[in-house]
């Protein structure tokens, strides 16, 4: 599956990535409360072709940073600072007609729960014909047989039939299956998934996993795949960026990362998950406290107080400054001042060397 | 009672919810056959693993256990004791014996209860804990047992992060001291990073207190870490049955296969060798089971005789395997090779499609199994 | 290591020990305690509250608060068809036209106002609250019965059933409050059971009775208290529409047939002759009835927002 050999891919490199994000910030401003900031200075490129995950846990601000990203998120009570930059256009503080004229076509996004994302009382051929006349020039008849292609490419069998049926006469798998041939439908350069198979089985999450991999080596579309699964994760996505209280807390490729974890945090999620691999009986080490017990990051890394490896310096008034995301070898990047050691070599070829 | 009898054995056990519809006058049109001949044993103080996806009956089948749903038919048997046949204040106090811990923490504790009203309630219900102070005395050794400081006595749930609170269901649990203690998705609702605390928990009151488990859940991983015997439910039957190494070393029935290559593996290098079988369609509704192996319509090894039509016996292929498929020898030997997700679909024609386009109402029954609610 | 350092190693120690404790700080807050935390820092909640407040102090303190005898007729020699005097020193809003003092008027008038609208709330939530506890704890052919009669109840017309009720009774107060609470009972007897019906088959009911906690327990300890919210929030609108019709029944002369008791709605009835010769008889006691009813109004809706579970947090 060499995504470097596609033509696509190539041509779209040569003018840098298809999402340049920099230094985003996302801040929640309600009457009579104190701002919360849920996204923090979070930078990441894709390129067309690859798969980007955004890992963390419930509250990181994973799926804030896509809806930013989508700029979906509500004008009022919301602060967004930063750059989003798609093919070289400027969406932060863009006009709401030119985003709407980027989202649908040229950048499109699958959400968790596949019911609420479809308008109930419409059938899904409308659904998808709707993406279809709205953003381009075809007519009803051509939209229509364009749809049937879509949901056949995506798997629904018998698509013709499909696409006169609601959304409640679906399963979850095909829903999903639905929304993915939306996104679709106007041949995007950006798919954006916020935990796309949460919802659903794993034997059905197998089937939409490789339904992603098989159109981003189709097509060239650059993904970003939003999840809490490391599982997911390690099949999918070719670099990964792990989150942490609304900040990227590390990020490398895919192999690199599960082979040797760098950050406290990372090492103990892949710690505290069992594995169905490995060896039953192994103890399973968990991270004590929960997202809750985090400190601004004003104050330090927000880590620390969950984290086995903090000292002194971890906390801003020690070390007299924020911990910053550095650069720490090749292609990687980390925000920590005790990272975990890498293992040996030889004997830490996977994630399971990490498990302290 | 000999040593050898099981803490709990369940036999032939059915639950069927009848599928009601009218304008007036509600008739029964159908049933969901939610769990539909089940056989089960476990000993005391092991851990049995249920698993199955969402619409499979593995929680109706703990439910009914507690008789929190009415079996249909079938028995279960608790030390002795048919629980099916019971009622009353002997029902009453058969439960003292057998608890639940919930998936969903915050669901399952009244918001308007502090911790303290909450834990000493069982207690009172049965007329444990030795008065006032004995109570006391008890909630503060069940907060000191999952591991929670006694401040917290004056909270509310809702004060409280997944992880203590799903503690606190599990202190509640183990206040009346039972023998067996059903876990419904314990951890799903949690952060990955909280997990390992519960799942940690459970292991250390099994290990102090000499629980007996009966674990639920659709995680594999989660249930292969905890259980020593792991049963495999597909559409209301259970298909495999087997000590856990065993069962993930060398799954025998197809579905099990399948489910596990279907897993993912937090771990690239594995991720890339793996053989994966992927499964055609989904998963049909329980209201109107194939015929045969119910397991046939997405079945990569299905074979042209038997499996269409005569449903496969839950057989002891070598001891402690249980398995319920024709072709389990051949397959485990591979004499016969799966075929890929598009032939399944090609040679099951229309019936491999989600159920829901023959019956709109059934998706939404399938979704709705595991929790057995009125239908109006 | 230096003393400061010491320190500041401490304050690690103690962020890794409280890690997955209990947050530190007051706790210990019940839902019904954060709801009022919320209310008290909703603006909207404070208007109405401020509203209802002032009219229940009012209405307390009428006898003392009326500058003069509500029925006391003076100015009598200025009255004549087609002429009221208007506002002037001693008679700020003026008198009607039997020559009573307007401002003492509507004060006592409060008085019947409110009380009628508060007693008929009560007694409707009451026996409604009863109805539906009866069908949502009994459930069965209990709730289908009780169910279809409170639904033939709802299809009458409030108001409508209100006059018949009223005119059946005969003309007095007391037949007042009833009719309005029996047009009360159906609406609260449908939201409590409906209530009742979600909260039973909830999480925390079924891990009850998992403890074996008897029936009644679970359905007066714990199913009950947690569907009275919708209940208390429809209490409070219903208030606003208890004053309303009760203003409207007077209007219609189904009212209290003691004229010795001034009330709003009378008093709007009684002006409505003089409309064109001094409007604002009529606008003064509508004002009052508008103003109180939004005071009830909105303090039921900042309610409902205070004790939804979406805004807790």
């Amino acid at each position: 599956m060499s995504i470097e050999a596609l033509p696509a891919g190539e041509a779209a490199r040569a003018d840098g990535p298809v999402l340049q994000v920099d230094d985003l910030s996302v801040t929640f401003t309600r009457r009579g409360e104190a701002p919360t900031r849920a996204v923090d200075g979070v930078s990441f490129a894709v390129d067309a072709g690859e798969t980007v995950g955004l890992v963390g846990e419930s509250g990181c601000g994973k799926s804030v940073t896509s809806l930013a990203v989508m700029g979906l998120l509500p004008r009022r009570g919301v602060r967004v600072g930063g750059s989003v930059r798609f093919g070289g256009v400027e969406l932060v503080g863009a006009p709401d007609r030119t985003l709407r004229d980027l989202r649908g076509a040229d950048m499109a996004m699958v959400f968790q729960d596949p019911l609420s994302s479809l308008n109930p009382v419409v059938p899904i051929g409308t659904q998808v014909t709707e993406v279809l006349l709205e953003h381009r020039d075809v007519s009803r008849g051509e939209a229509a047989d364009e749809a049937t292609r879509l949901l056949d490419r995506v798997g629904i069998p018998d698509p013709g039939r499909r696409l006169k049926e609601y959304p409640h006469q679906l399963s979850g798998g095909m829903r999903q299956r639905a929304l993915i041939a939306m996104a679709l439908a106007c041949s995007p350069r950006l798919l954006i998934a916020d935990e796309p198979t949460t919802a659903l089985d794993v034997t059905i999450q197998a089937q939409i996993l490789e339904l992603l991999r098989e159109l981003v080596v189709d097509t060239g579309t650059a993904l970003v795949m939003i999840t809490h699964d490391l599982g997911v994760v390690a099949g999918l996505c070719d670099r990964v960026h792990v989150m942490y209280a609304g900040r990227i807390i590390e990020s490398a490729d895919r192999h690199d990362l599960f082979a040797r974890p760098r950050h406290p945090y990372t090492g103990g999620l892949l710690a505290s998950v069992p594995r169905l691999d490995g060896a039953r009986g192994a103890p399973l080490t968990p991270i004590r406290g929960s997202a809750r017990d985090t400190i601004p990051w004003a104050e330090g890394c927000a880590f620390a107080p969950r984290c086995d490896h903090a000292q002194d310096d971890c906390l801003t008034e020690v070390s007299g400054s924020t911990v910053p995301l550095e650069h720490d070898g090749p292609a990687r990047e980390l925000r920590c001042r005790h990272p975990l050691r890498r293992p040996p070599s030889a004997t830490g070829a996977t994630a399971s060397g990490a498990a302290r | 009672m000999s040593a050898a009898e099981p803490l709990l054995r369940v036999e032939g056990l059915q639950v069927h919810f009848p599928i009601k519809r009218g304008l007036f006058v509600d008739r029964t049109v159908g049933h969901v056959r939610a769990v539909d001949g089940v056989d089960l044993a476990i000993d005391r103080g092991t851990t049995y693993g249920l698993v199955g996806e969402s619409g499979c009956g593995k929680s109706t089948l703990g439910r009914a256990v507690l008789r929190l749903v009415e079996p249909t038919a079938g028995k279960v048997v608790f030390d002795g004791t048919d629980v099916a046949s019971l009622s009353g204040e002997p029902l009453r106090a058969v439960r003292r014996r057998m608890q639940m811990v919930f998936q969903d923490p915050l669901g399952s504790l009244d918001p308007r209860q502090n911790v303290e009203s909450l834990l000493s309630e069982p207690l009172r219900a049965h007329g444990l804990g030795g008065g006032r102070e004995g109570i006391a005395a008890k909630i503060r050794g069940l907060l000191d047992a999952v591991g929670l400081p006694s401040a917290a006595l004056r909270r509310y749930p809702h004060e409280f992060s997944g992880g203590q609170r799903q503690r606190i269901g599990i202190a509640r649990a183990i206040s009346l001291e039972p023998d067996l203690l059903i876990a419904d998705e314990p951890v799903s609702a949690l952060d990955v990073s909280v997990q390992a605390q519960v799942v940690n928990l459970l292991e250390e009151l099994q290990q102090r207190l000499d629980l007996t488990y009966l674990v639920i859940a659709h995680d594999l991983a989660v249930v292969r870490h905890i259980s020593d015997v792991v049963g495999v439910m597909y559409l209301g039957s259970l298909v495999e049955q087997a000590p856990s190494d065993a069962l993930y070393d060398e799954p025998l029935h197809p579905y099990t296969r399948s489910l596990m290559s279907a897993v993912p593996v937090p771990d690239p290098e594995v991720e890339e060798r793996r053989e994966r079988i992927l499964l055609a369609g989904d998963l049909p509704s329980p209201a109107n089971p194939p015929s045969g192996c119910r397991f046939h319509t997405r079945c990569p090894w299905r074979q042209e005789t038997r499996c269409d039509t005569e449903a496969p016996p839950l057989r002891e292929l070598a001891p402690g395997r249980w398995v319920s498929c024709h072709w389990a020898e051949d397959i485990r030997d591979g004499v016969l090779r799966p075929k890929s997700p598009e032939e399944v679909a090609a040679t099951q024609g229309v019936s491999v499609r989600a159920s829901g386009a023959v019956n709109p109402e059934t998706d939404a029954l399938v979704q709705g199994v595991d929790t057995p609610v009125e239908r109006r | 290591m230096t003393a400061i350092g010491d320190v500041k190693r401490r304050r690690i120690d103690e962020l890794a020990a409280r890690a997955g404790q209990v947050p530190e700080g007051e706790g210990g807050v019940s839902l019904t305690r954060s709801a009022f935390r919320r209310l008290r820092r909703d603006p909207v909640a404070i208007a109405g509250a401020v509203i209802v407040v002032v009219f229940l102090l009012v209405a307390a303190f009428a006898p003392w608060l009326a500058p003069r005898d509500p029925l006391a007729q003076t100015l009598l020699s200025e009255i004549r068809p087609g002429y009221i005097p208007g506002s002037r020193e001693g008679f700020p809003l003026g008198v009607d036209n039997l020559g009573r003092d307007v401002l003492s008027r509507l004060i006592v008038g409060s008085r019947q106002s409110l009380l009628i609208g508060v007693v008929s709330t009560l007694l409707g939530a009451v026996v409604g609250m009863a109805i539906g506890v009866l069908a949502g704890a009994l459930g069965g052919w209990v709730d289908s019965v009780v169910m279809r009669f409170v639904d033939i109840l709802l299809s009458i017309p409030g108001l409508l059933m209100a006059i018949s009720i009223s005119v059946l009774l005969g003309q007095n107060q007391y037949s007042l409050v009833i009719a309005i609470a029996v047009t009360q009972v159906p609406v609260f007897a449908r939201l409590l059971r409906g209530s009742m019906l979600s909260q039973r088959n909830s999480d925390y009911a079924l891990a009850a009775r998992a403890l074996g906690v008897r029936r009644g327990r679970i359905v007066f300890g714990h199913v009950l208290p947690n569907s009275l919210s919708p209940v208390i929030v429809q209490a409070t609108l219903s208030l606003a529409t208890a004053i309303i019709e009760a203003a409207a029944l007077s209007f219609l002369g189904l009212g209290d047939p003691d004229l010795g008791r001034p009330e709003w709605g009378a008093m709007l009835a009684n002006a409505q002759q003089f409309l064109g010769v001094r409007p604002e008889l009529a606008i003064y006691p509508a004002l009052c009835i508008i103003v109180v009813a939004l005071g009830f109004t909105l303090l039921g809706e900042s309610l409902r927002e205070a004790l939804d579970p979406k805004f807790r947090r």
